[in-house]
Parts: C-alpha cells; sequence; structure tokens
C-alpha cells in the first residue's frame, strides 16, 4: 500500500476506460452509478417538462394525445426505476457504506460489479422499447398493458433486470454492514444513514423479486397467451395491481429511508448538536420498512376491495404516520441550542423538512377512506407523491450531493451559486406542486392530455412554477461541473463531522483506510459534554 | 358549481366527506405550523453567532418522556382520523331501499348508458332529485373510472365484474363525470354528464323516451330481455321462481337476501355475486346444493347476464 496520499488522486489514480469498467472499488461503482443516474434524472426531467408545456392548454396543442401519455409514462417509468431507486442506494450507499463502517469495500466487490452491468443491460432494454414505446403509465395496469401494442413486454423485461441488479446491491450491502463493520463499530454506534440503507436493502431484498415475476407473468400473457390478467380469458385484472403494489408500495420506503438516513447526518454536523433519539430515528426506520409491507391496498380502494379490506389497510397505512412523525420531531429537536450554519447541506436538509411535511402532512387526506375515494387518482395524489419523492427524496439527495461532493471529488463547490441554485429550486418546487394539490381537491384527474378548461389557472401556474425549478437544477449541476473542473482543493473534513469517511483524506484511496480504524465512540459527539459520567 | 373544496356538494355525503377534509386539513395544518414554525425558530434563534466560533452547544441525546409522547400524540390523532374516514365511507356504502338504477357500460372511450326499462344513451345520464341512484357498473374492454367529483365519490368499472356506486342528489343540476383510471390515447377525453332532474320532469322526459325508443328488441326493458334469456337458456329447468325448490337454489327473494355457502361462509347476493354465478358456478356454492351446474361464459353475452341480473331482482 502506498503511502498517505493526503490531497493525491485517491482513488483516481487509476486512468482509463477499463479502470472502470472493471473496477471493483466500491467508490468507483457508486460514482458510475451517480452519473448514470443522474443522465436518467435529466432525461425523465425534460419529459415532465414537455408535459408541462403541453399543458399550457387545455386542448392538445403541441403533440397528441398519445404522444403525451408516452412522455408520462417515460417520465414516471424513469425517474422511479432509472433514478430515483438506485439514486441514494447504488450511487450514495456504494460510495459511502464500507467508509461509515470502516471497511476497505463491500462484502462483494464483484457482485457490486454486476450489480452495474447488470443495471447497464436493464437500461439498454428499456432503451430499446423506445422502439414502440410504452403508453401505460409506470403502472403497467393490466387489462390496458396487456392489449395496448406498444413493448410493454421489452420494458418489463428491461426493469426485471434492474430489479435484479437492485437486488443484488441489497444482499451486498445487508451482508456488509453485519460482517464487516470495524472493531468497535456497534450496532448503536452506527451512522443512522446506516441504518437507512440497511432497512432499505431489506425491501429490496424481500420486495423486488415479487415485482419481477409479475412482470414474466405480464410478459408471459402477451407472449404466450397465458391468462393471469385478461378477464376476457378468465384471469383477474385487479390481482395484478395486488402484485403491482405488493413490490411498488414498500419500494417508495427504498427511495425515502436513505434520504432521511442522509438528513440524519446532516443535521447534526451543521447544528454542532448530538442527533436527539439515536435509537428512536434507528428503529423508526426498521417499523417503517416492516409497516410499508402491509399497506399496499391504499392504492387501491376504489378497485372493488371489500369494505373490511379497505378498513384494515387503511387502518394499517396510519400506523406509518407515526414511525415517519418521530423522525421529523427527532430532527427538529437535534437543532436546540445548537450552532446552526446554513452552508448548501444544511439548506437542502431543511428543505427536505420542510417539504416532506406537507408531503407526510397531505397523507391522511389519502388514507382516510371518504376523502381518499374524492381525491384518488386526481392531481391531489400528483402534488402528494411529488412532495415526499422530489421534495423528500430528491431534497435528501440534494443534500448529500453537497455534503459528499468534496469527499467524492476532492473540490470544494462554490457555496454562493450553490444558495442561488437552492432558492430556485425551493421557490419551483413550491409553485409547480402546491398547485397541484388545488387542481386536484377541484376534480382534475391525473393524466390527462387535455383537460377541462375550468383548471386552465391552476396548470399555467404550474408550468411556470416547472421552469423556474427547471433553472434551478440547472444552475445546480452547472456548479457541480465547475466545482469538478476548477473547485479549490478540499480538506480531508470541511464540515467538521466525526463520521468515519471524513477521518479519511480526499479523495479517499483505494481500499480506503490504510489501517481499519478502531471505533470507542458514536459519530455524534458534537457540544459540550453534560458532565463526568457523559 | 363548486369553486372550492367546501362549496358545491352536491349531496349530503359530499358535505360529510368535505366534513372529514376539514378536519383533516385543520390538524394538518396545525402540525404543520408547530413543525415548521419551531424549525424556523430554532434556526433563527440558534444560529451561529460568530462566525469563527460555534456557540456553545450542549450535549442533549434525547429525552424519554418527550418521545413517548410525540409517539402518542400523532398515535391517536391517526386513529381518530382513520375512524372518521371510515365511518363516513361505511355509511355512504349502505344500499338505500327504492334507489333509481342506471347501468353503466364503459369502452374505449365512452359510457353506455343503459335504463332498466331499455331506454340507452350515451355520455349522458339522466335521473331524478331527491331519490337515491345506484349505478351499476362494468366495462368491455380495460378497466374505467367513474367518478362524481361534485358527491366526491368515484369507483373502478372492471372488466369481467361489476361494480356499483351508490349517490343520493338532492339538487337538481348538471354534474362532470370523469374517467379515473389511465384507459388509452382518448382518456382525457372520456367525459360523461349527470343531468339531476326536477322528479316532475324527469318523469315526463322517461316516458317521453320510452315511447321514442320503443322499437323492437334493442330497447326492451332489461327485465323483459333477463326473463327471455333465462327461459331460453333452459335456467328455469333447474331453478324455481317460488314454489318447490328444485335442482338449484330458488331464485324468488334470492336478491339482496344473504346465502349460505358449503364451507360455513356466507355473501350477500348482490350483482356481482349472481354474474360470478352464473359465469363460474363452481365458485360460490349454496349450502345444500350439488356442484351441477355448467358455466354459461361462453354461451351468453356480457348484456344477456346483465339483463338476467336485473330479471332476477325483480322476483321479490
Amino acid at each position: 500500500m502506498a503511502e498517505e496520499s493526503g490531497g493525491g488522486k485517491g482513488y483516481l489514480a487509476e486512468r482509463g476506460w477499463r479502470s472502470w469498467a472493471y473496477t471493483m472499488d466500491h467508490k468507483r461503482i457508486g460514482v458510475m452509478y451517480l452519473y448514470t443516474t443522474i443522465a436518467f434524472f435529466f432525461i425523465g426531467g425534460v419529459f415532465a417538462l414537455l408535459l408541462r408545456l403541453e399543458l399550457l392548454s387545455p386542448q392538445a396543442k403541441y403533440f397528441g394525445n398519445h404522444t403525451y401519455n408516452v412522455f408520462f409514462t417515460l417520465h414516471g417509468a424513469m425517474m422511479i426505476f432509472l433514478f430515483i431507486i438506485p439514486a441514494i442506494p447504488s450511487g450514495l450507499g456504494n460510495f459511502f457504506i464500507p467508509l461509515h463502517i470502516g471497511a476497505r469495500d463491500v462484502a462483494f466487490p464483484r457482485i457490486n460489479l454486476a450489480s452495474y452491468w447488470v443495471f447497464v443491460a436493464g437500461f439498454l432494454v428499456v432503451i430499446g422499447s423506445l422502439v414502440s414505446p410504452m403508453d401505460t403509465g409506470w403502472t403497467f395496469y393490466t387489462p390496458y398493458s396487456a392489449k395496448t401494442g406498444a413493448a410493454v413486454a421489452t420494458l418489463s423485461f428491461g426493469i426485471f433486470l434492474i430489479g435484479m441488479s437492485s437486488i443484488l446491491t441489497g444482499l451486498n450491502f445487508i451482508v456488509t454492514i453485519h460482517k464487516l463493520r470495524a472493531p468497535g463499530m456497534t450496532w448503536h454506534r452506527l451512522p443512522l444513514f446506516i441504518w437507512g440503507m440497511y432497512a432499505t436493502s431489506i425491501i429490496q431484498v424481500v420486495a423486488t423479486p415479487v415485482v419481477g415475476v409479475t412482470f414474466l407473468l405480464l410478459a408471459m400473457e402477451r407472449l404466450l397467451g397465458v391468462a393471469f390478467f385478461d378477464p376476457s380469458k378468465g384471469g383477474d385484472p385487479v390481482l395484478f395491481q395486488h402484485f403491482f403494489w405488493f413490490y411498488s408500495h414498500p419500494v417508495v420506503y427504498v427511495m425515502i429511508l436513505p434520504a432521511m438516513g442522509i438528513i440524519s447526518e446532516v443535521i447534526p454536523v451543521f447544528s454542532r448538536k448530538p442527533i436527539f433519539g439515536y435509537k428512536a430515528i434507528a428503529y423508526s426506520s426498521l417499523a417503517i420498512a416492516f409497516l410499508g409491507f402491509l399497506v399496499w391496498g391504499h392504492h387501491m380502494f376504489t378497485s372493488a376491495m371489500s369494505p373490511l379490506a379497505n378498513a384494515i389497510f387503511s387502518f394499517m397505512t396510519f400506523f406509518v404516520a407515526v414511525p415517519t412523525a418521530v423522525k421529523v420531531f427527532n430532527w427538529i429537536a437535534t437543532l436546540y441550542k445548537g450552532s446552526i450554519t446554513f452552508e448548501s447541506p444544511m439548506l437542502y436538509a431543511l428543505t427536505f423538512i420542510f417539504l416532506f411535511a406537507v408531503g407526510g402532512l397531505t397523507g391522511p387526506f389519502l388514507g382516510a377512506l371518504a376523502t381518499d375515494v374524492q381525491l384518488h387518482d386526481t392531481y391531489f395524489v400528483v402534488a402528494h407523491f411529488h412532495y415526499t419523492m422530489m421534495g423528500g427524496t430528491v431534497m435528501g439527495f440534494f443534500a448529500g450531493l453537497h455534503y459528499w461532493f468534496p469527499k467524492m471529488t476532492g473540490k470544494m463547490l462554490n457555496e454562493k451559486i450553490a444558495r442561488v441554485a437552492w432558492a430556485l429550486v425551493f421557490i419551483g418546487f413550491n409553485v409547480t406542486f402546491f398547485t397541484m394539490f388545488i387542481a386536484g381537491v377541484r376534480g382534475m384527474p391525473r393524466r390527462y392530455a387535455e383537460y377541462l378548461p375550468r383548471f386552465h389557472v391552476e396548470n399555467v401556474i404550474s408550468t411556470v412554477g416547472s421552469a423556474i425549478l427547471a433553472v434551478g437544477i440547472v444552475v445546480m449541476f452547472w456548479n457541480f461541473i465547475q466545482g469538478l473542473r476548477k473547485g479549490l482543493p478540499a480538506p480531508g473534513n470541511p464540515w467538521r463531522a466525526l463520521s468515519l469517511e471524513w477521518q479519511t483524506p480526499s479523495l479517499p484511496i483505494t481500499e480506503n483506510f490504510l489501517e481499519i480504524p478502531v471505533v470507542t465512540d458514536w459519530p455524534y459527539g458534537y457540544g459540550k459534554p453534560k458532565g463526568p459520567d457523559a | 358549481m363548486g369553486k372550492v373544496f367546501s362549496f358545491g356538494a352536491a349531496s349530503d355525503h359530499a358535505a360529510r366527506v368535505d366534513a372529514v377534509f376539514l378536519m383533516i386539513l385543520v390538524i394538518g395544518v396545525f402540525f404543520f405550523f408547530l413543525t415548521q414554525g419551531l424549525l424556523v425558530y430554532f434556526a433563527v434563534k440558534y444560529r451561529r453567532r460568530r462566525p469563527d466560533r460555534d456557540n456553545e452547544t450542549p450535549q442533549i441525546t434525547g429525552n424519554h418522556v418527550l418521545e413517548i409522547f410525540w409517539v402518542l400524540i400523532p398515535s391517536i390523532v391517526v386513529v381518530a382520523i382513520f375512524y372518521y374516514g371510515w365511518r363516513v365511507y361505511t355509511d355512504q356504502r349502505i344500499p338505500a331501499a327504492g334507489a333509481t338504477e342506471v347501468h353503466v357500460n364503459a369502452r374505449q372511450w365512452l359510457y353506455e348508458i343503459k335504463y332498466p326499462d331499455g331506454r340507452t344513451a350515451i355520455n349522458e345520464i339522466r335521473v331524478p332529485a331527491g331519490k337515491p341512484v345506484k349505478f351499476i357498473l362494468s366495462a368491455s374492454d380495460v378497466i374505467h373510472g367513474f367518478y362524481l367529483p361534485d358527491f366526491r365519490v368515484k369507483m373502478d368499472m372492471i372488466p369481467g365484474r361489476i361494480t356499483t356506486l351508490q349517490v343520493q342528489p338532492d339538487r337538481p343540476g348538471r354534474y362532470q363525470i370523469y374517467c379515473t383510471v389511465y384507459c388509452g390515447t382518448g382518456h382525457s377525453n372520456m367525459l360523461a354528464q349527470l343531468t339531476v332532474m326536477p322528479p316532475d320532469e324527469y318523469a315526463e322526459w322517461a316516458a317521453h323516451g320510452k315511447e321514442e325508443g320503443g322499437e323492437g328488441k334493442e330497447n326492451e326493458p332489461l327485465a323483459v330481455r333477463g326473463e327471455r334469456v333465462a327461459k331460453s337458456a333452459g335456467c328455469l329447468n333447474c331453478h324455481a321462481i317460488g314454489g318447490a325448490v328444485k335442482i338449484g337454489p330458488d331464485w324468488k327473494g334470492l336478491f339482496g337476501s344473504i346465502v349460505p355457502l358449503e364451507g360455513g361462509k356466507s355473501v350477500t347476493a348482490d350483482e356481482e355475486y349472481l354474474r360470478e354465478s352464473i359465469v363460474d358456478p363452481g365458485a360460490k356454492v349454496v349450502k345444500g346444493f350439488p356442484n351441477v351446474m355448467p358455466t354459461y361464459k361462453t354461451t351468453l353475452s356480457d348484456e344477456d347476464i346483465e339483463a338476467m341480473v336485473a330479471y332476477m331482482k325483480t322476483l321479490k
């Protein structure tokens, strides 16, 4: 092993495409995932802007209804399967799990590399399906998806592969967290990001096979004529919805739990305070992961399930709210008597709490039966899940990108431009999506290429907001590129954080640590001890 | 019609849904300002005062009393919201006696309306005010939705299955119907109107409509068609209508009754149960009867089965 290489090229020392394509280094694999997923974030974002453009006028103006339907399908499918599910776990998770727990790499580096290339195969197949693009919505509801002329089987095979990559990553992380913790890194000394990632990995391993099998059944139905879901041949179309949501509801916690983990890292560092209620935050991640498996029916309250089943699913749904609320209270309590600074990671973390609160508090409208029957499949739902997914997960992802940028690239960001981008994102996001709550309450159904003139004002405001949001995101990524090209060299620990990744040089070396550290304390020991016993 | 959620409720039930909405809104706004108010207050009050040095921060790692408190409070609040939402939903689904029935079948991309007396229409439903209305919903191709925002209700329309939705329109007027389950290219153009008419006007229209459309089998009343189908398909060889029980269960008074099944369960004989028993007789076998009925799935059309169900409802 080389000498201490602080300020050197670290894990980026090797050059050439082979050093990336065949790499076993979790950090390089994480970086490849980040570049790939961010590319799809931009493609999915362009589709979103096209949707908003078309919705400027009540009648179809720029392109036809079918094209609109294809665009919202691709927006949803790409954002969910190619960006938001893999971005934090496979991107930031790959990079930081071994660094956080004091390991040289993940437990199975070869499987880790395989998972990336399976992911690539998956998205290539997804792109291949564009010869006859999907128009079913990202939910693939049968019997429409069994009948439409689009390349449903191709796209579902692509997502099958992406799911496989997701299972491999989850499995790898579970074993890594169990077996490769540094000496003294007990479970209750783990950073909370690790707890979030651990809960997420369990969901990935348990739930993803179900959606894989569902897509196989759908492909068999389309290619071989075996009727699982087509009622005209004796199948049950609603069965598909049960299978689909059995995966796709828990997967929203795959998206949000790692983001919550990032917030739990950032808030204490920038408040110079220990995290409030460590165990409650850690175990609430597991509670959310567990309860998340019992509530899929709340997507189907109007699908003619029995009233009893509806009541049970509604009841269970409300109990996901409790561990979520506990996390929010604990983050806010962490701020109390802190020494708070507002660098860009902290701005995004506070924004997460703010926007996620809106998303969380609009959840009970959709969990309660009477109001869900009114609001289901309207823009209210669209607004709600954008507040949780984009206002939550994506803001957490942005917080993580700004927080760990110095560690991943060895460069510092321009803080002023980062703040300008943040302000644009915050304003644009709220203008775009809060308006959708109003359209939804007034009865505008989702997935409408054309709409009645009574919803015109809301849609124009929303489109204006989406333009502001897009400018904010472009400025943010322009700042990233500038930082990469000519940012000032980053010190090892610019935020004065206590977790292990910051104790390595920026950039960290291949295999992370010259010597495996021995851990003697938890990573949140900020502030002044109360007394000699603390 | 309604501009904001709390106005324009077209029925008592809609007003009750609005009350649930308002309750959740008040709770949500309260917790939003509580948490975000504290967030902003702490962020301002405890910001770092001096650029070069941290404030002294205490090492607070938790507080059990506080944490138990904020597990309990949300738990109680969510149970209350669940209960209220569930009650209002359940009350709305109690079948009301004497409902005007309207059959609505969805196909890409329109609604076919059929009244029990044989009148038909496309995308335009007329009902009298002041009486409960029961929509009997089906679909021919893919899943569609039936959404009445002014009544705060919707129901999916599922091929191969009958679903129902009940409303009580009190005020005459025209109300919008939307398809809410994505169904293909024409999804956003799949709109219909519900016209609630004063009872006397409705009676006049219904009588007029009957005369106008009384040409031949096409506009035969549903129950009449159902009786004709039941006879020609041989149903009455095994099913009695009152009197001595034959091979299968008696049809008289069957609709709406609670039917005991083999295996100890029971089921309410609603539209969906009758439909299922015609196409898949072995799915729910009535206690004490042999499982010998053949399926009529391939020999009867969906319209014929719907007509038979309508006929069986008349056998009180």
